[in-house]
Formats: structure tokens, sequence, C-alpha cells
């Protein structure tokens, strides 16, 4: 079992902050998963900067696989943080797809920013999310709350 | 923590709580979102029953088997070189253009879907065109070996040349009637341009003339009849969705030099190289003027501004859309205010078309189903895009390339939908978007424009197809397979007629009516209609 020496306070906040991210992706691949006309492909082609690699991405064979591994993804980061279980693969997961939606889209000063409610000049909120899960991967808390911690107990009865 | 233990034997009921409690939270965000999902799909799905809204296929047009139809080009200026495109001949310019421009950007399909477009079976055996470089431009590019594409110098000759089945006009408007009546006559199918005619006295004799000779193929060119959201809207009209239309607003909006008919004047233009006398044609005598030539949409004479050429077009469009016919009276007013260049026809136009008897089904109870004014509003001088909405008492319809129905917060039929909150009148209850699927590259604001008229493409089965191309088709198949195309005479007299009527109202300055019993525009005792309306002056006093 790994050794973390959190207060009592800060694995409060870290589980909080694991679980909330885990809904937010969950809930963002539910509804995908059962709305079968949706698409990334709009947000792709619209892309503002590396526009080669997001068409790419766009065109007709390519789109839906990615629907499939976008969604699948989504799914697979928010069962992860809820459940507590590998979080820190599904941490590089989560961080690599939101480092994809913030490429498409950057938040950089004279690019369209699309449709978003607030405000954001470089930093949005999808790089927000970014760093908050980039603390989960490094403050990992499924010990001590998730699967991980009845499986290492499991582990620790059985081999004592 | 040993008093804990529960029959999971090594767990204790706090080690599960801190082990599993993040299940039923997993279940809990699943099952709202699935919910949340499949019920607005549900919902949508009961909203679509009702509607009933399904784009009609498009009119089939039959093979294009059989000998090749020989076909005439009279006016191969702008639109006979997008015309002759549209029958399978590009020029060798464009070809090259095209090929350039694919190569500089690979997302540049135009020549592409050029070579991907079906072989109509056609042979262009014969051009006339009063200036030598156009003339030369058909003879250069669309001869082979085998073939050369004989100019003539005059119409006339061309349409008796017996070297022809069928032609194409596309020269400027006060030359449609006179050459599409030779033609009809000599018994040779006509594709013509918009507006059908320039007076008001043509438009019965064209009349007249292919009523009395039923086998000859006239087609008109609102290609926009052959666009997938003009179909679908004629469905939603159909099925009631959107109860008493009582007002129809359409615009143009434009604000750039080629707008406002600014065009380029070609550096050969002479004397010698045009034919003036057979430009002037029925308009008055002038000296020979390039600027007249080229520019020919700014002067009364040839052609009639916003009224025959941009108004006839959205007239056309919901004229196909709502079968609404002729007003009983059109006022205009406006003025030129944006191109103070010589011009005499105005560059902000607003007409004003009342149908007192026109009805498109009702919701309500009797006597609040008829009666609409269609509303066409242009200016030269701004191009902030207005859509076209057609408003029901149920709802309101947002036309163009792509099609939203909005449900209107007091419509009758919807109440109940919109009081359980079934239907939100801010959200449409109805989109046809062909290019969800596709990637519309629309660069420039003209181009823009004109697609979301249905004039530039619209999709077939998810494949983008140029409208002109259709509408050409479906002319060449009647032509084959016998039949009427879809702008034929009777389109082409309304939309003759009420152009003019909103021309007339503009230039005497007054209401025009129609009698609709005489099928007569009402004139005042020692009015000359048609004098009046081609008279070369802004406005006419009378
Ligand atoms: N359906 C559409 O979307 C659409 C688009 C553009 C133009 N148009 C219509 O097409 C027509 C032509 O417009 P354009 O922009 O090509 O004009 P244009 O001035 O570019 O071309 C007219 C051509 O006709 C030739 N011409 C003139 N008088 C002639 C005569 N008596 N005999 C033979 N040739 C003659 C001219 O030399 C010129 O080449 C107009 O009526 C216009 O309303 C329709």
């Amino acid at each position: 079992m790994e050794d973390h020496k959190y207060s009592t306070g800060q694995l409060y906040a870290l589980v909080a902050l694991r679980l909330f991210v885990g809904w937010h992706f969950l809930y963002e691949g539910i509804i995908k998963l059962y709305s079968p006309s949706w698409t990334a492909k709009g947000y792709l082609l619209s892309a503002s900067i590396l526009k080669p690699f997001f068409g790419w991405l766009a065109s007709g064979s390519m789109s839906s696989v990615v629907d499939v591994l976008n969604i699948g993804a989504l799914v697979v980061v928010g069962v992860s943080f809820l459940i507590g279980y590998k979080t820190k693969w599904a941490s590089a997961i989560g961080m690599g797809l939101l480092l994809l939606y913030y490429l498409a889209h950057p938040a950089f000063p004279g690019l369209p920013q699309g449709p978003s409610e607030g405000s954001y000049w470089i930093v949005n909120k999808n790089l927000i999310e970014l760093a908050a899960i980039w603390v989960i991967m490094v403050f990992p808390t499924a010990w001590a709350f998730g699967v991980e911690n009845l499986l290492a107990k499991n582990k620790t009865e059985v081999t004592n | 923590m040993s008093n804990d233990k529960s029959n999971f034997g090594k767990w204790s009921r706090r080690d599960m709580l801190r082990g599993l409690a993040g299940i039923p939270v997993l279940g809990t965000v699943w099952f709202a979102g699935a919910r949340t999902t499949v019920n607005a799909k549900k919902e949508r799905q009961q909203l679509l029953e009702t509607l009933n809204i399904n784009a009609s296929p498009p009119p089939p047009t039959g093979p294009m088997a059989g000998d090749p139809i020989r076909l005439g080009i009279i006016g191969f200026g702008i639109r006979g070189e997008q015309l002759c495109r549209a029958l399978g001949f590009a020029t060798t310019k464009w070809l090259k253009d095209m090929k350039e421009a694919a190569e500089k950007n690979p997302n540049d399909s135009r020549l592409k879907d050029f070579l991907a477009q079906e072989n109509l079976n056609i042979k262009i055996s014969a051009v006339c065109d009063i200036f030598d470089f156009n003339a030369q431009r058909v003879i250069d590019s669309f001869s082979t070996n085998d073939h050369k594409v004989k100019r003539f110098l005059t119409y006339k000759e061309l349409i008796h040349s017996k070297e022809v089945d069928a032609i194409v006009i596309a020269t400027p408007d006060h030359w449609h009637a006179p050459i599409a009546m030779e033609a009809i006559n000599a018994g040779v199918h006509v594709y013509v341009e918009k507006p059908m005619t320039h007076n008001v006295s043509e438009t019965y004799a064209l009349r007249d003339t292919v009523l009395s000779n039923p086998k000859v193929v006239l087609q008109l060119g609102h290609q926009h009849r052959q666009t997938q959201s003009f179909l679908t809207a004629q469905d939603i009209i159909a099925k009631k969705v959107l109860g008493h239309v009582s007002l129809i607003t359409t615009n143009t909006n434009r604000n750039d030099d080629n707008g406002a008919w600014q065009y380029e004047i070609h550096p050969d233009a002479s004397p010698s190289t045009i034919d003036w006398n057979q430009f002037i044609g029925n308009a008055p005598m002038v000296e020979f003027n390039k600027e007249h030539f080229f520019r020919w949409r700014k002067w009364w004479a040839y052609g009639s501004g916003l009224s025959g050429d941009l108004l006839s077009h959205d007239y056309d469009r919901l004229n196909c859309v709502l079968k609404m016919g002729i007003p009983d009276s059109v006022v205009t007013s406006g003025g030129i205010y944006t191109h103070r260049d010589g011009r005499n026809v105005p560059d902000v136009l607003q007409v004003n078309m009342d149908y007192n008897d026109f009805t498109t089904g009702t919701s309500q109870e009797e006597g609040k189903e008829k009666g609409m004014t269609f509303v066409y509003s242009a200016t030269l001088g701004n191009q902030f895009e207005r859509p076209t909405y057609l408003m029901g008492h149920d709802g309101t319809m947002e036309l163009g390339n792509a099609v939203t129905v909005y449900a209107d917060a007091r419509s009758t039929k919807y109440a109940d939908l919109i009081k359980e909150k079934r239907i939100d009148p801010s959200d449409p209850i109805y989109v046809y978007d062909p290019s969800v699927n596709g990637t519309d590259a629309v660069t420039s604001a003209t181009a823009k424009y004109f697609a979301n008229k249905g004039l530039l493409w619209t999709y077939r089965d998810g494949k983008r197809v140029d409208p002109t191309f259709l509408h050409m088709r479906e002319w060449l198949s009647c032509i084959r397979n016998g039949g009427t195309p879809s702008c034929s005479i009777k389109e082409g007299f309304e939309e003759a007629i009420s152009s003019h009527m909103a021309g007339l109202s503009y230039k005497i300055g007054r209401r025009i009516e129609w009698d609709r019993a005489t099928e007569k525009i009402i004139a005042k005792p020692g009015e000359d209609l048609d004098a009046i309306l081609t008279e070369n002056k802004e406005r006419v006093v009378v």
C-alpha cells in the first residue's frame, strides 16, 4: 500500500476533486453514448489551429473511430475516478483528451472562441480541468476511497 | 475496528463504504445522463411524428438516352458560361484556373465536382454572341477534332439553321422574350434565363406562343426550384405546420460593387468587336457605350434592377413553396441612394405584394385564415444577412439552404404542447440542414448570399450538387422523355407579371393592381405600361 500522508482535510478535498471530475467526464460520455447522432466532426472541422491534423481526425473513415474513442475515453475516465480504480492511467487518458480539446480550440488571443459562457485568455476550462486531473494524478486517493482500497486490503490480508 | 466487521470477512463496513461508495454515484450519474438523452430523443421523435415532415423526393427526371441533343448557346457572358458548365462544358481557362486552385487548396473540389457530373448526352453545336471575344471562347473551348462549334452572327440565323434542337438564352433581359418566341415558333426547345420577360405585353405574347406550341419544352432559369430545402419547405406548408401565414419577409443585402452590378469592362470591347445594333434591339438607340453593354442591369432599357434581377428569384423561391401566384396589388418604394453613378434603377427597394385571399390553412376559427403580404426588402448598401421568414399563426419558418421551424408562443395548434413544456418556442421544432454532414467552405459574402438562396448548390443523397445542373437536366429530360419542367410558362408568367408590377409601382409611384378575372394589370386611361416600365428614366410622371 502506498504511503500517503494527507491530513483529513487534504484527503477530503482531493477525493471531492476526483469525484467531481469523474462525475463530469462520465456525464459527458453518457450523454454522447445515448445520442447516436452525436459526432465530434463539427468541433474538429472548426479547429482553429493544427487544421490538417484535426481535419484528418474528422475525415470520413476516421470520424466514427474518433467518436467511439472519445466516448470510450470519457466513460472510462469517469468510471475510474468515481469508483477509484486505476486512476493514474485514467488521469493520463483524461489529460490527453483535454489537451486535444484545448488544442482544437485554444483560448489564444485573436482566434475565434466559438460559443462559450465565459471570457478566457489562454487559460480556459479545458486547461483548468486538465490541471485538476494533473493534481488527481500526483495526489492519488483511490487507496483511501475507492475500489483500490478494498483490493489493497484484499492483497494485504491474503499475503499476510 | 474489529467490532465493525461485517459478513464479508476481512472487510469492515467502513472499508466497504470507502471502497464502494463510488459505485452508487456512478450508477446515478449514468442513469441521469441516459434518462435525459433518451427522454429528449423520445420527445423529439414524438414531435417529429406529429409534424410528419418528409422532404419530398425531387421530381423524377428520366434517362439521358438516345441521340445527343444539339444545343445552341445564345449569350455567353457570365451566366452563359455557368450554364454551359452545368451542361458539362467548361472553358479551357476555367479548367486551368480550377486545376491551379485545387493544387493550392486540396479542399477546393470545384474541378472534382465538375468532372464527376453526369454526362447529359448533348452536343454544343452552335453559338451566337454579339461580342467576338465571348463567341470565340465557346468555339475554342467546346470544339473537338471532329466537331467544330458553329458561330452565327444573329440569333435568328442560329435558330433557323437546322443545326440545333434546343437553345439556351443567357442574354441581357430585353432579349429573353424575342429570342424565346422566335425559337418556340420554330419548334426549338428553350432554356431561358430569368426574368422571363422585360415588359408586360411580351409576357402574354410568350405565354401564347408556348401554349400554341405544346411540343416545345420551356424552362425558366430559376434553378433553386431543385434545392432540397425548398422541397422540404413545400412539405412543411402542405402539412400545415405553420398555420395561416400572414407575412413573408425576404431580402437582398449586398454591399460591394460586384453586387451592385459594377461588372468588369472587357479590354477587347469596341464597336468593331461588339455588334452594337444587335445589343440595343428593342431598346432606344444610343451611341456605343461599354458601360451599357457590360453593366446593362443598371438601366431600365435593358434590365430592371432589383425587381427583375433579384426580386424575381426571391419571388419564385416562395412561389415554388406556396404557389401564391400573382399578387392582388403591389406597392414599391425606394431610391438611388448608394450608387449614384448614372444608373436609373433603384439600389434600395421595398416591395409589398398583397394577397387578399391567399391561405395556407388555419388552426383557428373561421375568418382568420385569409390574406398575406409578401415583403421584399433590398439594399445594395449593407450586407448584414437578413434571413427569409414565413410567419404563420402557429409557427415561423426560416428558409434558406437550411430550413428551421419555430412554434409560435401564441399558437393554437401547439398550445397544449407548449403548456406541457414539450415545445419551447425559442427552440426549433424542426431543422433541415443539409450541410451538417459536410463542410460548406463558403468564402465570399456574395457566394454566401447565393448559397443561402439555394442558387449555388443543394444536396442529393448527402452529395453536393449544382441545382443549375439539376434544373437543366430536368429540361433535357422533358425534351427526351416528355413532361413539363418545374419552372415553365405558368410559373414564368407569374414571375414576370409580379416583377413587372413591382417595377411599375416604383416608376409610377402608386399602387399597381391585378385584375384576376381578366388577367390584366390595371392601367389608368392613357397609361402605356410597357413604355413606362422600359423608359430609360428612374421615375415616370403620368
Ligand atoms: N439564374 C441565375 O442564377 C442567374 C445568374 C446570373 C445571371 N442570370 C441571368 O442571365 C442573363 C445574362 O446575364 P449575364 O450576367 O451573363 O450577362 P452578361 O452581360 O455577362 O452576358 C450577356 C451576353 O449576351 C450577349 N448578348 C447580348 N445581346 C445579344 C444578342 N442579341 N444576341 C446574342 N448575344 C447577345 C453579350 O455579348 C454577352 O456575352 C441575365 O438575364 C441574367 O438575369 C441568371
